[in-house]
Formats: structure tokens, C-alpha cells, sequence
């Protein structure tokens, strides 16, 4: 009894159940709003809590590198305009908060109080804002719907001169890089094409319209969930791998299997 | 025994018999089947490439049986799902047929791009092993010759090979290919019009290569691979240094059937890490570049190891170009692309090529050499050769630099400004490393010959001084030791009267007499160990029978320090 009396009292008790009403509002939410509705619909269908928790939560976490008010700063660039879409993206990615200030922010495990919902409500404070893209629905983003074929020759047109052939990622400038698209989800992957975070550069819907986007994360989805027909895949990155395995694998074993074949035992002398 | 085992059976003897009575052989192979060679691992290594090579062409020709060398664009209707319906070239379909659609063909294709790793790879290994040894020397000059053009050859077909699948890969290759061809001043359009038959990519390029890759180029291998074999066996293979070996003989195995057994034994060794590798691991995966577009480029584009120095030399290349007249109208010479693409390969291919007649040209060596240098025991040649190694693995390393940049977190940019410095710096350094490690392992070859071998027996003298007891080296290990020759050098040495000889006057005679200097003469003779070469124990007063001496740096005046030593 005095442990739990303990846990009541404890100054951040409060904080505590603030989250787990939210959290409850939030599942509650969940259970009613239509799938494939973007989630700051909240905003529009008058869910003016979200923004103000986001708000909130804005000023706690991200309001010291990008403004209290989101106006930006000498270090973080401003989130007006920018929209739902990418602080759904950078920060399911794990990417926001930045750990550290660095040439760019590397994909990590989110911070602990992240989850769908304070992400959502960031999410529908900072579209309040001044707009901008909004996170895709479900069967925006389905692999299933979208014609890989299209999708490749799409993605290889607008892509791999960064992301490489299979995704793998690869080098940019100054320490910046395109990070590999293995563990991106479809949601994440649309979000990127309409945000640009970091680098990348904005794929509007007027240069790829949603269906080759669908399209797009279709062959990427595909050609990742592919088993390598030939045996190892070396990393996917190319001739590098494969020249170094020559090296090391190949001539190697050939060197040992001469200095067995050619072996002697040593006359006493 | 009794007679009727040592007689040849008759299914032999009958048509050997029928064999010998019409070709006349039988003198001929009775002469060459004993033909005697050297054993050493290191031997070995130009039968990776030798064998990489006829598994190249078995491979190659099942390859060619689906292949269809035609750049007409066709919908790909495979089994391969995510390029279902995409347009491609034929070359491009007819690849993807055999990795998908033919039995055993992604096999096939993997040890077809396998062994031709591994024949590149061998022919260097091979290379260096020649030139580290000193076989490249008088009367082996022209097969290294063969050799160096050998090696030139096979880039062309790795670079033509690489090129046929059409893929997205290749055609970033090939539009390297294209950039230096046009960059050659004045000749340069010509020549890229006349190989793409019009402008880059035409229809026609990947015939073109095919015949390159399956007919002219591989003729000439043929051709080159037999006449280097042929000098090989008629000059005879060099041997290491060693007991009872020198110029005028050759101590090995037989042919038949000693080396035959070994040489068998290795094609199939080297058939089995073909296979192997082919069997485990994936090599390039065409199917995921996609067909070549010239649109589209990837990043992670690389060439096969082999040019990645060129690859390297491009990337760290500052983006100089003179337009002549101060206008890109009246044409521009593009610095930036001719001296990556021309001056390293240049340096090594020429540089290989002219290394024995240099050589000579510098020491006054005219002598037959039969056995085989270690290569401590030539120290500037071993530097050239660290220093001409480090040189390519900068360029080559740099080749690399964007995987580099992207997999180990290091800026792009300072690859490339890395490069630039290192490029020049780093051989320097390794020409002055190797050289101090070779004197270094004279020294110690020297410290072995004149102390002999530690025993791990510690005595302690009457007197309460310690030593350790050495023994003399193995026989064997001796004569390899001992098979050491001082580098010729020229007549240097300038009259009384301060006139240098003749043929060292002037500044090319004044700079080869520097350099002979340098490069000949014995640095550490083996047998004048600091003034050991008297013999061991005897300045120390008290009769032993070992070889002993108190570690190689005590002079044996000093022995009134040994009890403070």
C-alpha cells in the first residue's frame, strides 16, 4: 500500500497520467477513425487537443534547436510549412530529436517518449502551423497495389543515383549521405518522397504522381524481400565487395592450396 | 619383380606404337616428359591464372550458346517479376534468360565473372612474383614481355566482357569508356564514332564487343598464353636459391609425373574456388541493376577490381580542362579526364615493360640469371616494386571512395583530398620503409650466417656471465642464405685524375652513374659481420664449443662489458 502511495505522490505522477489519458484518448481514437484517413484529419474534424498537446510537447523536446514557435534557428531550420508528413517521417525514423549535431541525423531507435501519439500530435501542431504535406493513408502506401515494374524504372530514373541500385545507400558530400532503404516502411518511404528530408530533394505529386509512388515502394519493397538468387549478396553494393572477396576468399585459398601442394617435410640436417 | 609387370601393357604399347611410327613422337616426349621443375609455392601462381583461363573459355562458350549480342529493345517477359514488361536491349534480356531461365546458367555466369577475377588477380600475383625474384632477367626478358601484354589484354577483355549484359551497371562503364575515348585531342571524336558506330550509345557497341570479347581477344591470349609457356619450358623455370641449385642447373621434380600430379591437382583447385565462390556468392547480380538507360546512373558504380585504379585516379583528379584560345568553341583539352585514364596506366603497363632494360641499363648486368633473388637481396628493386604497389592500391583504394565514405562514416570530400596527398606521399614512404626492412632482413640473414641460430639454451659461464648458445643454421637454410649475389654495378669509380669513365660523362651519363651507385653493390655482405667473422669465442678468452656470442650487437673487443652488460 505504501509503495503505491509512494508512486502517487511521486512528482512526476502527474506527467504519468497525463500520458496515460492521452494514451487512452489516443487508442480510444484509433478504434474510431477510418483507416486510411490521414491522421491530422484530427485537425480538421476539430481534434484541437492534438495541437495543443503537440504544442506542448513541441516546446518540451523540439523548441530549443527549431523556436518555440517553430520559426526555426541558427541550428534547425523552420517547420512551417513543412507539414504532418515530415514530422511523422523524421520522427518515427527516430532521426528527430537529433542526438548530436552532425552533418546529418542518422537513423535511430526513437527516443522513449516518442510513439505514434505524441508523433501525431507534433504532427497535427506543426501542420496547424502553415500546412504542407500530410501523412498518407494506407492504401496510399500498399506494396500490392503498386506495379513493381513501373515502380523500377521509376526508381531508377529518380534514385539510385543516390540511393543505389538495391537501395543499399551511398555516399553524398561532405560527410551527408543517402542512407539505405532497408528498414524504411512504405509510410516512410512516401513521407520521404514528399518532405525531402535532409539531402533528398522533394518528389511533388506533380513530378511523380501518388500511383508511380505506390509504384516505386512496390519495387523497392520487392527487390529488398528478395532472396539473392546467386548466394551471398556481398552487401548489394557492387564490384567493391566482390573484388575484395576475389582477393581475400579466392587467391587466398588458391596461396594456401600451393603452399600444401609444394610443402616438404624439412630434411634434418 | 618379374617381367611381366614392367612390361607395357599391350592396349598401351599397340597404339603408341601406331601413334609413334606415323608422328614420331616418342624421342620427343621421352626428352620433355622429364623435364625437370622447381618446386615452390609461389611457382604456382601463374597457373591461377593460366587455369582461370580454361575455365573462362568452358564457361564463356556455354555462355554464348543464349547470349544474343543485340542492342534491339524488346519487353522482357522472364521469369524475373520486377522488370516484367520493362523495355529493354536483347543483350540485356537474353543475360537475364540465362541467370533465370536456363539450367545452371546463373551458375555458369557467376564462374564465368569469377575465374575472370581470378585470372587478373593470378596474372598480378604472378607478376610480382616474377618481378620481386628477378625473373624478369637476361634470358627472360621477352617472356616477361609477353606477359606485360598479356595483362593489357586481359583488362580489354575484362572491359569488353563487362560491357556485353547491357545493364545499368556496365553502360556506366561503358560511358566512362566513351568519355576517355572522346577526350583524346584532335582523334578523339573519330575514334568514339567509329567504335559506337555514331553517336554514344548506338545500336551497335555490344556486337562490336562481343566479337572483341569472344573471338579477336581471346585468339590473342591464346596465342600469347601458349608462346609464354613455350619460352617458359625451353628457357627452363627459375629455382630459388638453394643447396646444390645454380646457374647452370635446375633442381626439382620431374614433369611426369611429379609436377603433372601437382599441376593437376591445382587446375582442380582452382576449379573448386571457382565453383565454390560461384556456388555461395553472388556476383554481379544484373537483375538488380535494371537495363542500361543513358539517363540513369547508380551510385555505388564501380568498374571490376581490376580498373578500379582508373576509376580511383578519375575521382581524385582536380577538374582542370584548357580551352584552347580561351573558348570551349575552338576546343577544349579536358586535363581532367586524359591524365586519370592515361598516366597511371602508363606508369605501371610501361613502367613493367621497361623495368629489366632500366635495370640493366643501370647495373651493367649482361649475366644469365637462372636463380631466382630473394628479394631483400635487391633492395631498391624491391622499393620500386612497394612503391609502384602502393601507388596502384592508393589509386585503387581511392576507386572505392564513395563505399568507403559511405560504410566507415568518413566525409567524401577528405577521401578525395586524402588521395590527392597520399597519392604522392605514400609511395615515397613505402620506397623508404621497404628499403630499411630489407637492409634490416640482410642484417639478419647476415647475423644468422656469422652468430647462427638461437638454441634457447642459456649457459652460464665459470666466470657467472651468461650467454645464449647458438647453433649453426640448417644446411638448407644456409644455402638459401648463402645464395645471395651482390648487385652488379657500373665502373663508377673516376680516374686519378677525377675523369669519370666512359659512358658516365654528361648528365644522362652522370645521373646512370648516381644510380648504379645506388642501385648496385652489396649492403650488408653476409660474411662481414661488424669484425664477428673471425670466429665466435675466441676473444672471450674461454674455449667453447658452440657457436656462442652474447646477442649480435657486442663486438667481441667488448668482451670486458659482459659482466656489466
Amino acid at each position: 500500500m505504501t509503495r503505491i502511495t509512494a508512486w502517487r505522490r511521486h512528482p512526476l505522477a502527474r506527467y504519468a497520467v497525463l500520458i496515460l489519458a492521452l494514451a487512452l484518448v489516443g487508442m480510444v481514437y484509433a478504434a474510431f477513425v477510418q483507416v486510411g484517413k490521414p491522421a491530422d484529419a484530427a485537425l480538421a474534424a476539430g481534434k484541437v487537443d492534438d495541437v495543443a498537446e503537440g504544442k506542448s510537447l513541441f516546446i518540451q523536446h523540439c523548441g530549443s534547436c527549431h523556436g518555440m514557435s517553430a520559426q526555426g534557428t541558427g541550428t534547425a531550420p523552420t517547420l512551417i510549412g513543412v507539414g504532418a508528413a515530415a514530422v511523422d517521417f523524421q520522427m518515427s525514423t527516430g532521426r528527430m530529436p537529433a542526438a548530436a549535431p552532425g552533418p546529418q541525423a542518422p537513423r535511430k531507435p526513437p527516443a522513449n517518449w516518442v510513439n505514434e501519439t505524441t508523433t501525431r500530435q507534433i504532427a497535427a501542431y506543426v501542420q496547424s502551423l502553415g500546412g504542407g504535406p500530410q501523412v498518407p493513408g494506407h492504401e496510399q502506401v500498399d506494396p500490392a497495389m503498386g506495379d513493381a515494374g513501373k515502380g523500377g524504372e521509376l526508381f531508377r530514373a529518380n534514385c539510385i543515383q543516390c540511393h543505389n541500385w538495391a537501395g543499399a545507400g551511398g555516399a553524398l558530400t561532405q560527410g551527408k549521405y543517402a542512407p539505405n532503404l532497408n528498414s524504411s516502411t512504405p509510410t516512410q518511404i512516401y513521407e520521404a518522397m514528399i518532405t525531402g528530408p535532409q539531402a533528398m530533394p522533394v518528389f511533388n505529386d506533380t513530378t511523380i504522381t501518388p500511383e508511380e509512388k505506390r509504384s516505386m515502394i512496390a519495387y523497392i519493397t520487392q527487390v529488398r524481400e528478395q532472396r539473392d538468387p546467386g548466394g551471398f549478396g556481398l552487401g548489394r553494393i557492387g564490384p567493391v565487395t566482390e573484388g575484395l572477396v576475389a582477393f581475400v576468399v579466392g587467391i587466398a585459398a588458391l596461396v594456401l592450396a600451393a603452399i600444401w601442394i609444394t610443402a616438404k617435410k624439412r630434411q634434418k640436417s | 619383380m618379374s617381367d611381366e609387370l614392367k612390361a607395357t601393357p599391350k592396349a598401351i604399347a599397340g597404339p603408341s606404337n601406331f601413334l609413334d611410327e606415323r608422328l614420331g613422337g616418342a624421342s620427343f616426349l621421352k626428352r620433355n616428359m622429364r623435364k625437370i621443375f622447381p618446386d615452390h609455392w609461389s611457382f604456382l601462381l601463374g597457373e591461377i591464372a593460366l587455369y582461370s583461363f580454361i575455365i573462362l573459355l568452358l564457361t564463356g562458350t556455354f555462355l554464348t550458346l543464349w547470349f544474343k549480342p543485340s542492342m534491339g529493345e524488346v519487353p522482357y517477359d522472364g521469369s524475373y517479376a520486377p522488370l516484367r514488361g520493362v523495355m529493354m536491349s536483347e543483350a540485356y534480356a537474353s543475360s537475364l534468360e540465362i541467370s533465370f531461365d536456363v539450367r545452371g546458367g546463373l551458375l555458369m555466369r557467376q564462374m564465368h565473372h569469377w575465374a575472370a577475377l581470378l585470372f587478373v588477380a593470378g596474372m598480378m600475383v604472378h607478376a610480382l612474383r616474377v618481378f620481386f625474384t628477378g625473373a624478369y632477367r637476361k634470358p627472360r626478358e621477352i617472356n616477361w614481355i609477353i606477359g606485360v601484354l598479356l595483362l593489357t589484354l586481359a583488362l580489354a577483355e575484362g572491359l569488353t566482357g563487362y560491357s556485353l549484359p547491357d545493364d545499368l551497371l556496365s553502360g556506366a562503364g561503358l560511358r566512362i569508356t566513351e568519355g576517355v575515348a572522346i577526350s583524346l585531342p584532335l582523334v578523339g571524336t573519330y575514334i568514339t564514332f567509329f567504335l559506337f558506330g555514331g553517336e554514344y550509345p548506338g545500336e551497335d557497341v555490344v556486337s562490336r564487343f562481343y566479337s572483341l570479347h569472344i573471338l579477336l581477344i581471346p585468339g590473342i591470349i591464346l596465342a600469347l598464353v601458349t608462346a609464354h609457356m613455350v619460352l617458359m619450358w625451353v628457357q627452363k623455370h627459375t629455382q630459388m636459391p638453394g643447396k646444390g641449385r645454380d646457374n647452370a642447373n635446375v633442381v626439382g621434380a620431374p614433369f611426369y609425373p611429379a609436377f603433372m600430379a601437382k599441376a593437376g591437382a591445382y587446375f582442380l583447385f582452382t576449379l573448386a574456388v571457382v565453383a565454390g565462390l560461384a556456388t555461395f556468392t553472388q556476383i554481379n547480380p544484373i537483375w538488380l541493376f535494371g537495363p542500361y538507360t543513358p539517363a540513369d546512373v547508380s551510385a555505388g558504380s564501380q568498374p571490376d577490381f581490376y580498373m578500379g585504379f582508373l576509376e580511383g585516379a578519375l575521382r581524385i583528379m582536380p577538374p582542370w580542362e584548357i580551352n584552347l584560345f580561351g573558348t570551349s568553341h575552338a576546343g577544349t583539352l579536358p586535363l581532367s579526364v586524359i591524365i586519370p585514364a592515361l598516366v597511371p596506366m602508363g606508369i605501371i603497363m610501361t613502367g613493367l615493360a621497361l623495368y629489366p632494360f632500366l635495370e640493366r641499363w643501370v647495373t651493367g648486368d649482361h649475366r644469365e640469371h637462372h636463380v631466382a633473388d630473394r628479394p631483400r637481396n635487391n633492395p631498391h628493386r624491391t622499393s620500386i616494386g612497394m612503391s609502384a604497389i602502393t601507388f596502384y592500391g592508393v589509386l585503387w583504394l581511392l576507386g572505392a571512395n564513395d563505399e568507403i565514405a559511405a560504410n566507415f562514416h568518413i566525409s567524401l570530400n577528405w577521401t578525395t583530398y586524402a588521395g590527392r596527398v597520399l597519392i604522392f606521399v605514400a609511395p615515397a614512404l613505402a620506397y623508404v620503409i621497404t628499403y630499411r626492412m630489407c637492409l634490416g632482413l640482410q642484417r639478419s640473414d647476415q647475423a644468422i650466417i656469422s652468430h647462427g641460430v638461437e638454441s634457447g639454451v642459456i649457459k652460464r659461464l665459470p666466470h657467472g656471465e651468461f650467454i645464449e648458445v647458438h647453433t649453426p643454421p640448417a644446411e638448407d637454410i644456409e644455402a638459401h642464405m648463402r645464395g645471395k649475389t651482390p648487385v652488379l654495378m657500373l665502373p663508377v669509380a673516376e680516374d686519378p685524375a677525377g675523369i669519370p669513365p666512359k659512358g658516365m660523362r654528361g648528365p644522362l651519363g652522370k645521373l646512370r652513374a648516381l644510380m648504379s651507385k645506388a642501385y648496385g653493390g652489396e649492403k650488408i655482405p653476409l660474411d662481414d659481420g661488424h669484425g664477428h667473422g673471425d670466429g665466435h669465442g675466441d676473444g672471450h678468452g674461454h674455449d667453447e664449443d658452440e657457436h656462442a656470442a652474447i646477442g649480435s650487437g657486442n663486438g667481441s673487443a667488448g668482451d670486458d662489458r659482459s659482466i656489466t652488460h
